[in-house]
């Protein structure tokens, strides 16, 4: 035996098969679309209109008042919505704060996705009946909770995948590091989506990392790593889908970047103009998400009036929804301050509660 | 007490199959401490699992099992290697029950072997306690008797809500008639218990400080000084009601540990007896603390650490009057 034989000299995967391609994957717009059906470019297609108004919406609200903060995914919804639709229904979502629109896109009522951003609580959904994970605001730390569940998941025998979401930015976490390592030491059926949108915050790609692409970082780990175009939803949907069959049938985490563009600022509070060119920006605006699946939706003869009208009346319904739901106050309980820290408040907890209640009495009687 | 630890978990295993010890070292090794020894061995791999060296990862996976149903068993190595997953700890751990408004408790136990007194070099002898403290929605849990050790573990991963569970490390090695056949009942988290009556002064200690004080008190007896003891076993939640009483008592009290004093567990216990007992007070709540300092290297440690003549100095400024 020389060294060479050695566990620590052996190489534990191969890591060929592992590399990313050399562009990002595309579906729209090439021959293999034909095969794509008819109600997956639909579906994607409402979905996608939704999203785009419940930006605008959501941001509007911003503006009003009503919300306290809005990071916008307008220009990445392709991202968000093939997020939603790629999970089966006892897979889990991990959303970061900007993906409202996925977890919206989940199912869950977009009023109790919003409580976070509102500020009447901070998650306001149930996320085991949702099976969406609350939104995570420090970068990256949700991921090893997604690797932590799917690992638990397959314990219990139980056919469920995680996709966990997360942005450029958090890629240079020391979580990002760590959820990629276990994950892949673990097989852990679990998905990382990388939304690269060139930004975080402001800071460009170029100073975040000096990868060739995030894709490659899933060789280190010993995962294969996708990349695929963001705006692109069926390419998105494909790929995404594809990471999920392989968590399910025991093969492992895989990393999928989504080249994607950040078409607003960070949040309404940012100013983009002071830290990016507004030539890439419009570059971008040509690559939107909605017009390629339109092209293609048109080009197959699927986009009739009908389709535009009825995907339209719904995101109108929604953003009117959204209107009417969020311009009331919502209804807050000073109680609820202390009814969720423990199972058992402390004494500490029991004499500040009751000290609330006094002062809350007397705010009254005045 | 490192034996009454392994069955606490052994038990714990056996008892509720959600139940997963996981950590780096814990498996074939048993933990470099021994607290984890046989448990992969008699329970498998998947339910005693070495993981890669990485806290943050090992706490934030054990937030994802624990939000499917698990009751995750996390071992840090040592105090000072838990500080990588402190932010799992503060900005996950500790709030997901609020943040969910009780939807999405989260059952987990993470041990941290604490404290000096042992030798070790640099980075292996913190008492981390006052950060954990400071932080909502984390019990803070220290064992000083061995059958505390088992039974405050055993409730440790019954509990609903994460808990810190810090063991002290120079006290593994302590000794007590202890069967594992048939632990002694013990009282439940968040309840102090006096170890020694005294109606002069009281020591209020916890952990490693315990037996240092329950030596302090035998040698006051030669000054004429009769010392209680009370152990508080638990930090969060404080038994303010059994310290505030034994207090009352006495009208003289040192708070005693072995972490920095300033910013520490003893600058908030005495805030509170004063605040609550003010009037049956002889003298102000004085604390026997560390030094605020880095902790030192193992050779400097002793003159560091409180002993019994630095609390009979303290007891000494109580002004002490008999009767």
């Amino acid at each position: 035996m020389t060294v060479l034989d050695t566990p620590a000299w052996r190489p534990r995967t191969e890591a060929g098969p592992l590399l990313p391609d050399q562009e990002p994957f595309r579906l729209l717009g090439t021959p293999e679309a034909a095969r794509l059906a008819p109600d997956l470019l639909t579906r994607l297609y409402a979905q996608l209109v939704r999203g785009r108004r419940f930006n605008r919406q959501a941001t509007a609200l911003t503006k009003q008042g009503r919300l306290a903060v809005y990071p916008s995914s307008t220009g990445q919804e392709a991202c968000e919505v093939a997020a939603a639709l790629a999970l089966g229904p006892r897979d889990w979502l991990f959303p970061s704060y900007r993906d409202t629109l996925a977890v919206v896109a989940r199912g869950v009522d977009p009023v109790e996705a919003l409580t976070l951003l509102r500020g009447d609580w901070h998650t306001g959904y149930d996320p085991r009946a949702a099976r969406v994970a609350p939104l995570s605001t420090p970068l990256s730390t949700q991921l090893p909770h997604a690797v932590g569940l799917a690992h638990a998941a397959r314990l219990s025998g139980d056919d469920v995948a995680a996709l966990a979401m997360v942005g450029d930015g958090g890629t240079s976490e020391g979580d990002f590091h760590e959820a990629l390592n276990f994950a892949a030491v673990w097989k852990a059926p679990v998905v990382f989506l990388v939304q690269n949108n060139g930004f975080a915050i402001s800071v460009p790609l170029a100073k975040q990392s000096a990868a060739p692409t995030f894709a490659h970082k899933a060789v280190g780990y010993g995962m294969p790593g996708r990349l695929v175009d963001g705006n692109d939803a069926a390419a998105v949907h494909q790929v995404l889908t594809e990471a999920v069959d392989r968590a399910r049938a025991g093969q492992g985490p895989t990393l999928v970047e989504a080249v994607t563009y950040r078409i607003d600022a960070h949040t309404n509070a940012d100013d983009a103009t002071r830290y990016r060119d507004q030539d890439e920006v419009a570059t971008w605006r040509a690559h939107d998400p909605i017009t390629l699946l339109e092209g293609e939706l048109t080009g197959r003869g699927l986009l009739d009036d009908a389709l535009r009208q009825r995907a339209a009346e719904d995101a109108e319904a929604l953003a009117a929804d959204l209107r009417t739901r969020m311009h009331d106050d919502p209804p807050l309980d000073p109680a609820d301050l202390f009814a969720h820290v423990y199972a058992e408040p402390t004494p500490q907890l029991r004499e500040q509660a009751a000290m609330l209640g006094a002062e809350l009495e007397a705010e009254q009687r005045s | 007490m490192a034996q009454a630890l392994n069955q606490a978990l052994r038990d714990a295993l056996a008892a509720d199959p959600s139940v997963h010890v996981m950590g780096e070292d814990v498996g074939t090794l048993g933990g470099v401490f021994r607290i984890t020894d046989g448990l992969a061995r008699d329970f498998g791999d998947d339910r005693c699992t070495d993981t890669p060296l990485a806290e943050a990862g090992i706490l934030g996976a054990a937030v994802g099992m624990a939000m499917y149903g698990l009751r995750p068993v996390v071992e840090m190595q040592f105090d000072a290697f838990a500080y990588p997953s402190f932010e799992q700890l503060v900005s996950h751990v500790a709030r997901m029950r609020n943040r969910t408004r009780g939807a999405l408790p989260l059952p987990i136990t993470v041990r941290i072997p604490y404290g000096g007194g042992i030798g070790g070099v640099e980075h292996h002898s913190d008492s981390s306690e006052a950060y954990y403290l400071h932080t909502p929605g984390l019990h803070v849990v220290t064992p000083a008797t061995v059958e505390d050790a088992y039974g405050l573990l055993r409730a440790a991963i019954a509990s609903d809500d994460p808990v810190v569970f810090l063991e002290p490390k120079r006290l593994y090695w302590s000794k007590a008639d202890w069967s594992p056949q048939a632990p002694a009942e013990v009282p439940p988290i968040g309840r102090a218990v006096v170890r020694r009556a005294g109606r002069g002064a009281t020591l209020i200690t916890y952990g490693p400080s315990l037996p240092v004080c329950l030596e302090a008190a035998e040698a006051a007896k030669e000054e004429g000084w009769d010392l209680g003891v009370v152990d508080l076993r638990s930090l969060v939640p404080f038994d303010e009601e059994t310290v505030a009483e034994v207090v009352r008592g006495t009208g003289r009290a040192v708070v005693v540990h072995e972490s920095s004093g300033f910013g520490g567990a003893g600058a908030e216990i005495a805030a509170r007896i004063t605040e609550r007992c003010f009037h049956h007070l002889q003298a102000p709540v004085l604390r026997v603390a560390g030094f605020d300092i880095p902790y030192p290297p193992p050779m400097l440690e002793r003159h560091h650490l409180p002993g019994v003549d630095r609390i009979l100095d303290a007891v000494g400024r109580l002004q002490w009057e008999e009767g």
